[in-house]
């Protein structure tokens, strides 16, 4: 996972997003939103609820019509050519769709009628890919008797059917133990790794966002507030937090300090400096050196890198949310919490 | 249900074997790349069947389902048929039995009002089970079954066909056990034929894909259960006891006769019991299909058209 945004910042695009705009009644849900996704490239995308996340996906995979705006998804017109779009994306939507009075694999089955795949290639393409997620022994069980996490592997699996170049994953870890939702970050990052494939996925979890994706995009109130590497929103909130502990009688040289290139901001309270500077691990070294040069003594001295939860929280605010959402969601998220807990 | 207590163990197993397989995912991976791409279906209905299968077979799992779907139809059969017979109103009336039939058939057409009777419950059996077509669509997408199949390239319009379909396949089955539910307790048979026996479950056919049309296309919108069961009940009760189901078309005021006459159910109602009765009808048997076969298509027409609409929003 070195140097991600180099890897993968010459293949083609596969998702161009422009000026997409979706209006419910007076409300609207997304605003503008532009985006280019690159093949090969694990996306993220963040906000809280009801910031348009989901409807986005929702316009993305065809099943919303956009008020205004154009899109492409694998090349093609997710208006015009709707179909094609369909044809050539995997949707695992944040529900567990399946009947829990089918069987696992007469399940994927079906998923494979609707995109029209012959059975001659289904039929051992569903078993290979009820292999991948670890449900080949499952497969003839109803589904009613899975776990949380097996329905979850199911919905990828059957997600993978049509051998989509792009997939697009609608929360995947909601409600999941932190065993089950290691291993679907396993199987996404193997999904991009061994696969090759483009991944799209919203999340709630900053730290899932930070350990998988390639770049993120910040939605809140239906814009995008910000796109970047983890590491580049990361740093937009001013860098890392570098504190320095000296003598109490020791004179006061924040503005010595200040001038040290990677430096942004110094505050001294007591025997404390708290410095913010961009590349915590360069300025650090300076920082000492200076106060030594100056015939002083360093007590102690703590890097802190900054989260994406603070860069989260800085560009979306603190402010818990209590807008009206729509009660259909929140009776399927009740519905995906309840059974992914089971 | 065994299977449940080994939920954990086995899910924990694979869970390590993942990492291990690894390697051998690897090589399918290579392998699936270098495998053609599949020929995909594309005509306008593939996934039809599948989806029609799904539903249906969520019926037929279930026996509890049908058992209880029965229970209503052979409830009325037997009160209505049996019960509160008019035969038996005339037959304490004094009358000779030639008069008491001449009475019965100028208003039933039959001297028997069980069996005129048993016609209307199949008429009955349909419009109930098609009044809860609309349900599945509800229910699918509030579990959402239903964004799962629109993220996929099967045709909206098979969507809705798919419902009407399972819809049509249910009543089709339950009314050939009311059928002989109802010969066993006492249908006149007088009159039956291969042909006559086709043709009724020719108009349950058509019966039942007009009125599944018009349930499941009431639905498409709502996701909401309680509205689409009031709907239910607003609908059912009027198409039922403003048909001649239950009643003849002659004893009923002229006003409700209106009513009766733009009802697709008495088309049905009028053209079995001319089938399996040879009762005299109220208009034709052609006149019947044409009525039938237009109430079918217009409304399957229609809630094609709506389903491309409303479906995706």
């Amino acid at each position: 996972m070195s140097a991600p945004q180099t890897e993968t910042s010459l293949s083609p695009i596969i998702v161009k997003v422009e000026n997409l705009s979706k209006t419910f009644g007076n409300l609207k849900a997304v605003d503008n939103v532009g985006l280019e996704i690159r093949e090969g490239e694990i996306f993220g995308f963040l906000g809280p609820n009801g910031a348009g996340k989901t409807t986005t996906i929702n316009m993305l995979t065809t099943l919303l019509k956009p008020t205004s705006g154009n899109a492409t998804v694998c090349g093609y017109d997710i208006f015009k050519q709707a179909n094609e779009v369909r044809r050539n994306v995997g949707v695992v939507p944040q529900e567990y769709t399946a009947d829990e009075d089918m069987t696992g694999i007469n399940y994927i089955l079906l998923c494979a009628d609707l995109y029209g795949l012959p059975r001659s290639d289904s039929k051992p393409h569903s078993e290979e890919l009820l292999e991948l997620v670890g449900l080949q022994d499952a497969a003839n069980r109803k589904i009613g008797t899975y776990s949380g996490g097996m329905r979850r592997r199911l919905e990828l699996a059957s997600g993978l059917i049509n051998y989509p170049k792009l997939l697009f994953l609608d929360e995947p870890t909601l409600g999941l133990d932190v065993q089950t939702r290691t291993a679907v970050w396993t199987y996404i990052k193997m999904l991009k790794e061994d696969y090759h494939m483009t991944l799209f996925m919203t999340t709630h979890y900053l730290e899932e966002a930070d350990s998988l994706c390639d770049r993120i995009a910040i939605i809140d109130h239906g814009h995008i507030i910000k796109t970047g590497t983890p590491e580049e929103l990361k740093e937009s909130i001013g860098g890392d937090i570098i504190v320095v502990g000296v003598k109490e009688q020791d004179p006061d040289i924040s503005s010595d300090i200040a001038k040290i290139a990677l430096v942004k901001e110094v505050k001294k309270t007591g025997n404390t400096y708290r410095i913010k500077a961009e590349s915590g691990e360069e300025a650090s070294p300076r920082i000492t050196d200076l106060i030594e040069a100056k015939g002083l003594h360093v007590t102690k001295v703590s890097l802190t890198k900054p989260t994406l939860d603070e860069a989260y929280l800085e560009l979306t605010g603190r402010n818990l949310r209590e807008e009206e959402v729509d009660k259909m969601q929140m009776f399927r998220q009740r519905v995906t919490m309840n059974r992914a807990r089971s | 249900m065994k299977a449940v207590g080994k939920t954990e163990s086995e899910e924990a197993q694979s869970e390590g074997s993942t990492v291990q397989e690894k390697k051998t995912k690897v090589q399918a991976a290579e392998d699936r790349r270098s495998r053609p791409a599949p020929r995909l279906n594309k005509s306008p209905i593939h996934g039809l069947w599948a989806l029609t299968l799904r539903d249906l077979r969520k019926w037929y799992t279930n026996p509890i389902q049908l058992f209880v779907a029965l229970i209503q139809p052979v409830i009325w059969l037997g009160l209505f048929g049996k019960a509160l017979n008019f035969g038996s109103f005339i037959a304490g009336s004094g009358l000779t039995p030639a008069q008491q039939d001449q009475i019965l058939i100028s208003f039933f057409g039959t001297t028997s009002y069980f069996s005129f009777l048993a016609c209307g419950v199949l008429a009955f059996i349909v419009l109930f089970t098609s009044a809860f077509s609309g349900m599945s669509v509800v229910f699918d997408r509030r579990f959402g079954f239903l964004n799962k199949a629109l993220s996929t390239p099967v045709a909206r319009g098979s969507i809705v066909m798919g419902k009407i379909f399972q819809s049509v396949g249910r009543s089709l089955i339950q009314a050939a056990i009311i059928l002989i539910l109802a010969v066993l307790l006492g249908m006149d048979t007088a009159h039956f034929s291969v042909l006559g026996i086709a043709g009724a479950f020719v108009v349950i056919f058509l019966m039942g894909i007009g009125l599944s049309a018009l349930f499941t296309m009431l639905a498409l919108r709502s996701g909401d259960w309680q509205t689409q069961m009031a709907i239910i009940n607003l609908l059912n009760l009027p198409l039922l006891f403003a048909s001649n189901a239950l009643f003849p078309l002659k004893i009923m005021p002229t006003w409700l006769q209106d009513v009766v006459k733009v009802n697709p159910v008495s088309y049905a109602n009028d053209a079995t019991r001319q089938l399996l009765l040879g009762t005299p009808g109220m208009v034709g048997l052609p006149v019947d299909f044409a009525v039938l076969i237009g109430f079918a298509a217009i409304l399957s027409a229609v809630g094609i058209v709506l389903s491309w609409r409303f479906l995706s929003k």
